[in-house]
Parts: C-alpha cells; sequence; structure tokens
C-alpha cells in the first residue's frame, strides 16, 4: 500500500494509510501512515462495530489535517483519544 | 498487536529478510482543502472484487498487479475475498468487508460532514505483492490518473 500511497502524492493526492507492521512502515516509509494495534485481516479492529472502525478512520483522518507532520510520518493509534 | 509474532517462523524470517521498497524521496501532497469540502477514495490491498468481476490471480508469479475499479455504490457485502494468503484470518473480513473496504464508514462521515463528498470508484488491490515492480511501474500510475481525473483529494488506503 505504500508503494501505491507514494504514486497518489506525486499525482498530487493527500494519503493516509493503515498500518499493521509498524516496522514495515519504518522501512517502506508511505507518506503519512497510522500503526495500528491490530492482527492482521482486522485493519479497522472488529467486525460489524461501526464506532470502532469510524473512530480509527477518524484518526487517520486527522493526520491529513495535521500542519505539523513531516515525511515520512507515522503515527501509532491510541483509541483513548477517540472516547 | 499487528506484529510478526502473528506468523509462522517460516514467515517471520521471510518477512525480516525481504527487501522492502524503500521510498526516497517521500512524496508529500499537503491537503489542498478542508476535509469538509474534499472528495475521498478507498483503495484496498484485501484483494477484494466485485459481483461478476474476475477474481485476482494467485498463479501469477510475485502477485497478481492488476486492479479492480469498484462504483462507489457497490453494496460492500456483495465484495467477495480472494486474497487467498493463508497467514491470517479471513472470517472477520468475509463476516463485513468494511474492515478492509470502509464504503459504509465513509459514506457516514459524508452524511455527517466530516468529509465533502465520496469518489464514484474506488480501487482494489492484491496484497502480499513479492516482486512490486509491474505495480509501481505499469499498474499504479494509471490507476491513480483515474483518480486525479475525478477530482479525487484524499485516499484512505487499507491493507489487509
Amino acid at each position: 500500500m505504500g508503494l501505491v500511497a507514494a504514486e497518489l502524492e506525486r499525482q498530487g493526492i493527500s494519503t493516509v494509510a493503515i498500518q499493521l507492521l509498524r516496522s514495515v512502515a519504518e522501512k517502506v516509509r508511505p507518506p503519512r501512515a497510522l500503526a495500528v494495534p491490530f492482527r492482521h485481516g482486522y485493519p479497522l479492529g472488529i467486525p460489524d462495530d461501526a464506532g470502532q472502525q469510524q473512530a480509527v478512520i477518524l484518526a487517520a483522518l486527522r493526520m491529513l489535517e495535521d500542519p505539523n507532520l513531516q515525511p515520512p510520518a507515522i503515527v501509532d493509534y491510541e483509541p483513548e483519544k477517540d472516547i | 498487536m499487528g506484529d510478526l509474532s502473528e506468523f509462522p517462523l517460516k514467515y517471520k524470517l521471510f518477512l525480516k529478510a525481504y527487501p522492502w521498497r524503500r521510498i526516497d524521496p517521500v512524496p508529500w501532497a499537503p491537503l489542498k482543502k478542508p476535509l469538509r469540502d474534499s472528495r475521498a477514495a478507498v483503495i484496498s490491498s484485501a484483494g477484494l472484487v466485485g459481483p461478476d468481476q474476475e477474481p485476482f490471480d494467485d498463479s501469477i508469479r510475485g502477485g497478481d498487479f492488476s486492479f479492480r475499479e469498484i462504483p462507489a455504490d457497490t453494496d460492500v457485502f456483495t465484495l467477495t475475498d480472494t486474497h487467498r494468503s493463508d497467514l491470517y484470518d479471513h472470517s472477520g473480513l468475509r463476516q463485513d468487508p468494511n474492515l478492509a473496504f470502509p464504503l459504509d464508514r465513509l459514506q457516514e462521515l459524508v452524511k455527517n460532514g466530516r468529509i465533502g463528498s465520496l469518489n464514484r470508484r474506488h480501487l482494489s488491490f492484491m496484497g502480499s505483492i513479492t516482486a512490486p515492480g509491474r505495480l509501481i511501474k505499469k499498474t499504479a500510475p494509471p490507476a491513480v490518473r483515474k483518480l486525479v481525473e475525478d477530482g479525487v483529494d484524499i485516499a484512505l488506503l487499507v491493507p489487509v
């Protein structure tokens, strides 16, 4: 996903990628990555839990709005911030 | 936590040794307008295909580097998981494809005004591509151009 994100940014589209392995984001360096504490197969958390999925997406969107982030930006998802 | 401990030893070793492509320099497209005015697209590498679309081809050496366009009005529960990796549990995604293709969640964000609109089409890729050269050179540029032509401002990328 990081490689596709890079192409999107090169063509002017702002991106944020959900990242299941923080170590991979550190190596690949997508422009913006939200590192989530979920296992593979569950990138947004719990199935049918719209609230939790929404919280993860909102955390990702906040990265797009953050003027202080510099590329490559990795932010760890912290669920308590969304309560 | 999504970490290497989830995987069998041989895959842990593979992932540790895998020569990940380092993006350098890192391109950066700052947000051009407020999210409430931005058009969003979803891009997933969960190998999902829509009704009547060809499944991703697991026989392609290095990984299937094609993509599928998923129209915005697709019922995500009609998407089919064609990612054949046995390294992760597919049951959650099959129960709720929003986990990796969150069209319903983004529609909700449009309704409540957090983002401006959802693009008319979204992109589905196969993950676990071990030879990404063709994806980088042949597939991604024209796929992204479609979104640029659509006036997409932001993209949420979701792996699996």
